[in-house]
């Protein structure tokens, strides 16, 4: 906790919130485990629940400079993720905001890309919308493969434009990924309300 | 000539004849429409109307009546925005509209009370006898911003989703503060002493009079989606469902003293879902179409007559009251706007820029509800002062507010809405993030926005939907809805351009899910080549969808293309993968 960066700037409360529910879940080990998450009832429901329990733990996202996944995380890292989630501050300059905004997209970008290669695949693609309807019972996995085929598609005429017939699309890139988040203010929409950004630093 | 026979019918068709035929002219003349908005048009025919009866006849023309415009006029602008609100930005910005529409009215509803009896002080204005509780109620009516005159004036502009919600979503939600203090100042001018407890029981009013509504609203929406269930046979007769239970949701929450508005909403709302998936598409047309046509001549006809009634001897014209009303309006509005806008930034709850401001603030239009309000009001002697000055400012707001609001939303550069299609790539990203945000609020343990909005689902598809669709069995995600659309609306453009040449039932290239093809393709011999081709078209083709006109609009259905009737039927296409 020493070792606070500007990074993840939150307040004394909320650090004191999220440390007492770092507890709860870790029952009082300084580091939490992926089983640890299964103690939440209301995640249980969850469809994307698998790649949310993912994302703590991806070193990309816990700003690592190896890659993989760890085996534990503890409070710090915890609070690293959690400010992922912060909303935005209504004095930020267009770069602050830019840079805001990238970040934010990077973590969603981890999220759909699972093997780590930089590329959301089509495999990958189709992985997520069949979590995403896994929900409805009743809908075939064709139905779900088909949706993902299409979305590809969009996304590969939205970054790459018109394409001959042999061209073939690999994947989705950071930048494709960028383009396509476009029209979303991801700024707004992403975040957790009870974190506010106050620039202070309080060490616990 | 039997005229005493038929008058009544026969007068009232005349009136929406001329207001339609006033319509047609306007958009004959295409420049017209951007540079002054309809609303304007539409008082300035009715007040040559008025002109010509009052010369005619030399006596004030018909007044519009109160009871018209509430019980028949009114319910369908109403029904028709409840029904077609966009509920996402609707729930996503809930906070900060009701924070608007409650907090904001009662600002300036005791903000311009307060200050106009202030004005009445003055001696010079010979203002005296004007009492602090006749200003407040005057206040009360004249403070609410009008959903007829904003939906009117904002929906040729354009601006962005959010802010377009917010003000439209005050304009409605306001109706239950402006019930409540409406009645209870008027009674209070009839009580001879005032004690605190009437205060008191006005404040708890309000929550009966919001929520009240809103439950009746919710009871009838649910029954007329219950209805809707068995109604497999007799198809003919679904529309009226629709519009018979929000109609009687309306009259029953009038009856009981609360808001209709805030029921005739939350009945549209809470059956849209249900009845939408129950009711045939020939149904769901009709409704669309009904309602448009309903909410569009009721519009005018309320314009017009804004314009006829103006004409006449019901005002006095005191003028440094009403000019002073019409500051305080803007002054209060304006102020009213900064000081929320600043909590709810300050709190998170939004992020809501000063341009988005502005608008907001200058958006403001009064209409025709106050109109009414005012001719409801007991006859006192200053009543006449009350509706000249009403007058003013409802003609103030929408000639001027109206017409200069679009110049100063291109000078501004506020954000406008975006103009491009949907995506099923889109669709399901924000879902992604519903999700997640869910996920990461259970983890932090915070019941947050979208924890409920989870549990909402999770109850929503447990029980509700059991009970009130017919196929409970198959319940779509609103990706899968929106990604059948699409190919549906696609396969249609490709069968009319003639691209699908040929019958493609090959079964190596398609799945057993292509089924149901149009009758003149069935006919056509298999061409191989063609087949190849048809792949080739399709990865090219699929979804560069073309642009689709605003999500809400009153003249155009949302969604709709012209060309639908050609394909016989739905053409599920397969494409392998990249």
């Amino acid at each position: 906790l020493s070792a606070f960066s500007p990074h993840s700037p939150v307040t004394s409360e909320q650090i004191e919130h999220l440390h007492r529910r770092f507890k709860q879940l870790s029952r009082d080990q300084l580091t939490i485990r992926k089983e640890n998450f299964d103690s939440i009832p209301d995640l249980e429901f969850n469809p994307i629940r698998g790649k949310i329990v993912h994302a703590f733990f991806d070193k990309r996202n816990l700003r690592q400079e190896s890659d993989g996944l760890a085996d534990e995380i503890n409070f710090e890292d915890f609070l690293t993720i959690m400010s992922y989630f912060r909303p935005i501050e209504m004095n930020m300059d267009e770069e602050q905001l830019d840079r805001f905004r990238k970040e934010k997209l990077k973590f969603l970008f981890h999220m759909y890309d699972s093997d780590h290669d930089g590329k959301i695949t089509l495999q990958e693609y189709r992985n997520v919308v069949e979590e995403l309807l896994s929900g409805n019972p009743h809908l075939e996995k064709e139905s779900a493969r088909s949706i993902a085929d299409g979305a590809m598609m969009e996304a590969a005429s939205i970054c790459v434009g018109q394409m001959g017939p042999d061209q073939v699309y690999e994947g989705i890139t950071f930048d494709d990924f960028l383009k396509m988040w476009q029209g979303i203010d991801i700024e707004t929409k992403m975040h957790v309300r009870f974190l506010t950004m106050e620039t202070i630093a309080h060490c616990y | 000539l039997d005229y005493q026979h038929v008058q009544v019918p026969f007068e009232i068709t005349l009136w929406i004849m001329l207001a339609s035929l006033a319509k047609i002219g306007f958009h004959l003349y295409n420049k017209l429409p951007s540079v002054v908005p309809e609303s304007c048009l539409l008082i300035f025919v009715g007040l040559i109307m008025g002109g010509i009866i009052y010369g005619l006849n030399d006596r004030s023309p018909p007044v519009m009546d109160t009871d018209i415009f509430f019980l028949y006029l009114l319910p369908p602008i109403v029904l028709d925005a409840g029904y077609f609100m966009p509920s996402r930005p609707f729930f996503e910005n809930i906070g900060t509209i009701l924070l608007y529409a409650v907090v904001g009215t009662i600002w300036n509803v005791f903000g311009i009370g307060f200050s106009l009896y202030g004005i009445c002080q003055v001696k010079a204005f010979r203002l005296q006898d004007v009492s602090l509780l006749h200003n407040l109620l005057f206040g009360s009516l004249i403070a609410a911003v009008d959903p007829v005159a904003v939906l009117a004036v904002f929906e040729e502009i354009h601006v962005n989703e959010k802010l377009h919600i917010l003000v439209f979503g005050e304009s409605l939600l306001n109706d239950a503060v402006t019930v409540v203090l409406y009645k209870l100042f008027r009674s209070f001018c009839e009580m001879p002493t005032i004690k605190s407890v009437d205060v008191f029981a006005g404040v708890g009013k309000f929550f009966v009079v919001g929520l009240g509504g809103v439950l009746v609203g919710l009871s009838f929406g649910f029954t007329a989606a219950f209805t809707t269930r068995f109604t497999k046979d007799i198809r003919v007769i679904e529309p009226l469902f629709v519009f018979l239970y929000s109609y009687l949701s309306y009259l029953t929450a009038e009856m009981f003293h609360l808001s209709g508005i805030v029921a005739i909403i939350a009945c549209a709302m809470g059956m849209k879902r249900y009845v939408e998936a129950n009711i045939s598409l020939k149904s769901h047309t009709t409704v669309k179409y009904f309602m448009k046509m309903w909410s569009s001549v009721s519009d005018t006809l309320i314009f017009i007559f804004l314009g006829v009634s103006t004409i006449g001897e019901n005002h006095e014209w005191n003028w440094p009251y009403i000019c002073f009303t019409v500051i305080f309006c803007l002054v209060w509005r304006a102020l009213g706007v900064l000081v929320l806008t600043f909590f709810v930034n300050r709190f998170h709850v939004n992020t809501i820029t000063g341009k988005d401001q502005f608008i907001i603030a200058y958006g403001g239009l009064r209409g025709a509800i106050c109109f009414s309000l005012v001719f409801l009001l007991p006859d006192f002697h200053r009543k006449k002062l009350f509706i000249a000055a009403t007058t003013v400012v409802i003609l103030f707001t929408v000639f001027i507010q109206g017409m200069t609001i679009r110049p100063l939303v291109d000078l501004l550069a506020v954000k406008r809405k975006r103009e491009s299609a949907p995506t099923v790539g889109e669709q399901i990203h924000i879902r992604f993030l519903d999700h997640l945000l869910a996920g990461i609020e259970d983890i932090s343990g915070h019941w947050g926005q979208y924890y409920w909005k989870d549990k909402l689902e999770y109850f929503n598809s447990k029980y509700l939907q059991k009970i009130l669709l017919r196929e409970y069995d198959q319940p779509k995600s609103s990706i899968v809805l929106l990604y059948e659309k699409l190919e549906r609306k696609h396969a249609i453009e490709l069968a009319e351009t003639g691209q699908l040449g040929r019958a493609p039932s090959h079964p190596s290239l398609l799945n057993d899910r292509a089924v149901i093809m149009d009758k003149k393709l069935e006919d056509d011999a298999l061409n191989p080549h063609v087949l190849d081709n048809m792949q080739e078209i399709l990865a090219r083709n699929l979804y560069r969808t073309r642009r689709t006109g605003p999500a809400y609009s009153r003249h155009t259905l949302p969604g709709e293309t012209e060309h639908v009737e050609h394909a016989k039927g739905i053409l599920i296409l397969r494409h392998k993968s990249l």
